[in-house]
């Protein structure tokens, strides 16, 4: 597992063929801030949070892990990161602790009976640990699934529009655990354009437009004018 | 560490297939539905045309592993736990030993369902020599499905997809289905010709070597994008 208190970007840029997703980015991340990837469909957040993962290979610029990059560490790099996606990458033919079991002992946990046993708490889903997740409301998957993405103790965590389809008490809760991962000294990195978010959660909002960025702000700026823009449409 | 990996895909996957029984049910199906259509065609006043059999059986194995490579990557696809697994922090061709081993069991134990059938329909003897048999099939199909697995991991994100996976792979793979057919038609003739049998399976476990070592080489790079 590679430690490192700060993810920066540098210059990166991504192209498919002709179309230019991604087009000089740059910022930091440290370690203990919520950092909100925001900006509109198509604006490059998922490709972003894609390259962060370590999955998609920049054309141009380049992340560095502290002093690591994707390229000179490899495996023991995707040890220290945690990926949420839109789709929650569960099983829904296994049982919720199968799926966490898998993963962990994909991800290599030392001691993933322990490791299940403390997600499924987490996820207050201890009662339901044997029911197939394919019975699950998506409140419960999206939790089970923050919990998939944390087994292995990652260091940057990378959520790409966790808030959609939730309640607002689902809302409340994955924001309170957010904060959480973010006091434990975790690199939090998400892309979202909720208007239900408190406020004090997000530290820096990137805001990208296509593929480039438009700009950062305080957190509680950008949710104050998010807020305001929405009231403004009713 | 390698093998767990290996051996955790594979269990996985046989524990979605054994709960869900889809890939399995629409591969029988559609393998044992592909022989009777031949049958109809092929089979008239009882009289069959020469070698038909062989062929027959591995057009049989080659469509419906094609589907059940298909439907296995798309369940990955489904709820994007493909991206779960490449970014685990495993081997990723270990992961991909893994999923070449569950869809090769599936397809395997189609297999079990298909030779009698098309042995019983074609009239063919096919089980005069069950063991070469068994080595014919069991390495033209690793030799298939390590190109197929592949093929099907490196698609399962297109938007065309199905109509890629067979476009790319059958082309490819054509060797490893001649080496099968006229490994079988030698089994297969009222005499069988065992030395000849031996010759194309030896040719199949070379194409296997090929196969699973440029797969394992290259799943890394054609995963990441």
């Amino acid at each position: 597992m590679i430690d490192f208190d700060q993810v920066t970007l540098t210059g990166v840029g991504r192209h498919y063929g002709r179309r230019r997703a991604l087009h000089d980015i740059s910022f930091a991340v440290r370690a203990g801030e919520v950092v909100a990837l925001v900006g509109p469909n198509g604006a490059g957040k998922s490709t972003l949070l894609s390259i962060l993962s370590t999955l998609v290979t920049p054309t141009s610029g380049q992340v560095r892990y502290g002093s690591h990059t994707a390229a000179s560490a490899g495996a023991p790099l995707r040890r220290s990161i945690g990926w949420l996606g839109h789709d929650l990458q569960l099983y829904p033919e296994l049982t919720a602790r199968e799926n966490l079991l898998f993963f962990a002992e994909l991800s290599g946990v030392a001691t993933p009976g322990t490791a299940v046993d403390g997600a499924l708490a987490s996820a207050d889903l201890g009662d339901r640990a044997d029911d197939l997740v394919s019975s699950f409301s998506r409140g419960m998957r999206q939790r089970l699934a923050l919990e998939r993405a944390l087994l292995h103790d990652p260091r940057l965590v990378l959520l790409d529009e966790p808030f959609t389809g939730l309640d607002r008490t689902s809302t409340g809760r994955l924001a309170s655990r957010l904060g959480d991962l973010a006091g434990q000294g975790r690199l939090v990195i998400l892309a979202t354009h909720d208007v239900l978010l408190p406020t004090d959660l997000i530290a820096t909002a990137v805001s990208l437009r296509d593929g480039r960025l438009a700009g950062t702000q305080s957190g509680r700026v950008w949710a104050t004018a998010l807020r305001a823009g929405a009231q403004g449409e009713r | 560490m390698f093998a767990r990996t290996a051996w955790l895909v594979f269990r996985k996957d046989v524990t979605v297939e054994v709960r869900s029984r889809e890939t399995i049910a629409t591969t029988l199906f559609f393998a044992l539905s592909a022989v009777l259509v031949f049958a109809f065609a092929l089979v008239k006043e009882g009289r069959v045309v020469a070698d038909a059999a062989a062929g027959i059986l591995w057009i049989a194995i080659a469509f419906s592993a094609t589907l059940a490579l298909g439907r296995t990557f798309e369940r990955e696809r489904y709820g994007d736990t493909l991206r779960a697994l490449m970014l685990a922090p495993a081997d990723r061709p270990a992961i991909y030993v893994g999923k070449l081993a569950g869809v090769f069991a599936l397809v395997v134990a189609a297999e079990m369902a298909l030779v009698p059938l098309v042995a019983f329909l074609f009239g063919a003897a096919l089980l005069q020599r069950p063991v070469l048999l068994t080595g014919l099939l069991l390495a033209g199909t690793l030799g298939f499905l390590a190109v197929g697995t592949l093929f099907a991991a490196m698609l399962a994100r297109a938007r065309s997809r199905d109509v890629l996976l067979p476009v790319l792979l059958y082309p490819v793979t054509i060797p490893v289905i001649i080496a099968g057919v006229r490994g079988t038609v030698a089994l297969a003739s009222p005499v069988p010709d065992e030395a000849m049998a031996l010759f194309w399976l030896t040719l199949l476990l070379f194409f296997d070597v090929v196969f699973v070592t440029l797969a394992l080489w290259t799943f890394e790079p054609l995963m990441t994008d």
